[in-house]
């Protein structure tokens, strides 16, 4: 069995708003899963849901991995970038699992796991700097080497396109498309055009998840997930609609 | 006026020595934490709405240390609870026990029978008066969070820096919110003797800020801000001494100066870095 997780009619509720409603959706070991939605839709919720940070209301999420082999990487906003703290220390932060969090407890094999991390991304050079000495594209590659600490078998990115340059964008695409063969990867992102040229799957969250299993999304079709998004569209990207679209397997929650 | 070394012939002058590194030891290290999670205003709640305490301490006859230790931590527990219970915004909430503490207190004086004569000391400070029992307190709790600091670095550091990470890596989040809050309120109590409600905001933020300037790691930090205020604090102390004015007001103005002079001191050292490479 290759599932990692499964959403079972998650709902979610803040005070009295419905943020979530009969949410279902299954998580695959391969998968690399594009979560697209407006703003207010639920997306961030469902990724928080995942993660144990909010209680649904009803519903369930079955886990076949253990919870702690989820990274996680906040959006960007979250971050005091003046906290004093320094980039190794970020790095280690992800780690899970410690038997002592003493000052003085510094594993050798955790410090080398971080400072591999760091080499992988080429910021290893900044390794003793403070956060907020970082700019925008060094830091979202410092809070993924955080969020691999963990050596994740699902990597769970929210927005990691923003407050980043378009080169550092790409080449974080393609960092994600290489770790995607060791990893299940969630990625949400409010650019629909650009990540489906990466993302092998597509979800629309808008009250409900809509699953749509292809990379390749019409403007029609999110339309009728009700999902009022516009498609940038690059040149390359086929964004033909699927004629055979209805005999997909679909994962539809319930309109209302 | 003798050399500095006769002044420790003096029981009084050496609880006051003893109090000033106790209260460096303390303040430099919650303040780094209160610094920087940026809830220095939390702390202002807490050292005010502790007044409550003393003024209920002094009504009933009790040491009013004792009523402030238990206002301050209520109030901090308070505030977070409020927050995040009652989804009340943290600034209001902190306002309402700030304000609450310092109404209670003033109703109590006004109804305790007689004068407060004490009243100044524990508004401004009186570290020349300082008992041996309360320099053992401050000892004891000087050592409790050098051992927590030290034993809970990383679980304090990850929780301050990222609550919403750290919940994510199974930290115990809320708990050690709670914890470290109720540090910070007995903290604050027990340095109301030395520095005063009024001007102890400023041995929990000056140190730090002195510190800041020269390192941004945490642990580098706390350490600093140790050093600072213990040198702050007996500058000041002995400023007070010769000047005779009082030793709150003169430790708050002597952290004050070594700020602006370590400033001066870093910009200068940036000149001459940019200098060397030109």
């Amino acid at each position: 069995m290759n599932k990692l997780l499964e959403i079972k009619n998650l709902t979610v509720s803040y005070d009295h708003d419905v943020i979530l409603k009969d949410a279902n959706l299954v998580v695959e070991k391969d998968d690399f899963l594009g979560v697209i939605g407006p703003n207010g839709g639920g997306k961030t919720t469902l990724i928080k849901a995942l993660l144990g940070l909010v209680k649904p209301a009803k519903g369930e999420i079955v886990f076949h991995i253990p919870e702690t082999r989820i990274g996680y990487l906040p959006q960007i906003n979250q971050i005091d970038k003046r906290f004093p703290i320094t980039v190794l220390d970020v790095v280690r932060s992800g780690k899970t699992d410690r038997r002592s969090f003493s000052l003085f407890s510094n594993s050798k094999e955790e410090i080398s796991h971080a400072d591999s991390l760091l080499k992988e991304m080429g910021v290893l050079h900044l390794r003793d700097k403070a956060i907020g000495e970082l700019s925008g594209g060094q830091m979202q590659r410092v809070f993924l080497c955080r969020s691999l600490m963990n050596r994740p078998e699902l990597l769970i990115l929210d927005e990691p396109d923003t407050f980043v340059d378009n080169q550092f964008e790409s080449e974080l695409y393609d960092k994600l498309k290489e770790l995607n063969e060791r990893m299940a990867i969630i990625l949400v992102s409010h650019d629909v055009g650009t990540i489906s040229y990466y993302v092998k799957t597509i979800a629309c969250v808008n009250r409900g998840v809509h699953y749509h299993p292809s990379n390749v999304i019409s403007t029609e079709q999110l339309a009728s997930y009700n999902c009022p998004l516009q498609i940038i569209t690059h040149g390359e990207i086929p964004h033909t609609v699927l004629s055979l679209h209805e005999n997909h397997d679909h994962n539809h929650g319930h309109h209302h | 006026m003798g050399t500095i070394i006769d002044l420790f012939h003096y029981d009084f002058f050496l609880n006051a020595f003893w109090a000033s590194l106790f209260a460096a030891i303390t303040c430099g290290i919650v303040g780094t934490y209160i610094v920087a999670r940026r809830i220095v205003f939390i702390s202002g709640g807490i050292t005010h709405a502790s007044f409550g305490g003393i003024g209920i301490g002094y009504f009933l006859g009790w040491n009013p240390l004792f009523g402030a230790a238990i206002f301050s931590v209520l109030s901090g527990l308070g505030i977070q609870y409020f927050t995040r219970a009652g989804r009340l915004r943290e600034d209001s909430s902190i306002a309402i026990w700030w304000s609450l503490g310092m109404a209670i207190g003033i109703i109590f004086i006004y109804l305790s029978p007689g004068y407060a004569p004490n009243l100044m000391s524990y508004l401004f400070g009186s570290i020349l008066t300082v008992s041996s029992t309360e320099i053992w307190i401050m000892a004891g709790l000087s050592l409790v969070l050098v051992a927590f600091f030290t034993l809970m670095y990383r679980a304090i550091l990850y929780v301050a820096f990222n609550e919403e990470f750290a919940k994510t890596t199974g930290l115990p989040v809320n708990l050690i919110n709670y914890i470290l809050i109720s540090l910070i309120a007995v903290t604050i109590v027990m340095n109301i003797r030395v520095v005063g409600i009024i001007l102890i905001m400023s041995l929990l933020t000056l140190p730090q800020a002195t510190a800041n300037l020269f390192t941004h790691d945490f642990r580098h930090m706390m350490l600093y801000s140790v050093g600072f205020a213990f040198i702050g604090s007996f500058a000041g102390l002995l400023f007070s001494f010769y000047a005779d004015i009082p030793s709150g007001a003169s430790i708050i103005f002597t952290l004050v100066l070594l700020f602006g002079i370590m400033k001066g001191v870093t910009l200068l050292l940036n000149r001459q870095k940019r200098n060397h490479a030109r």
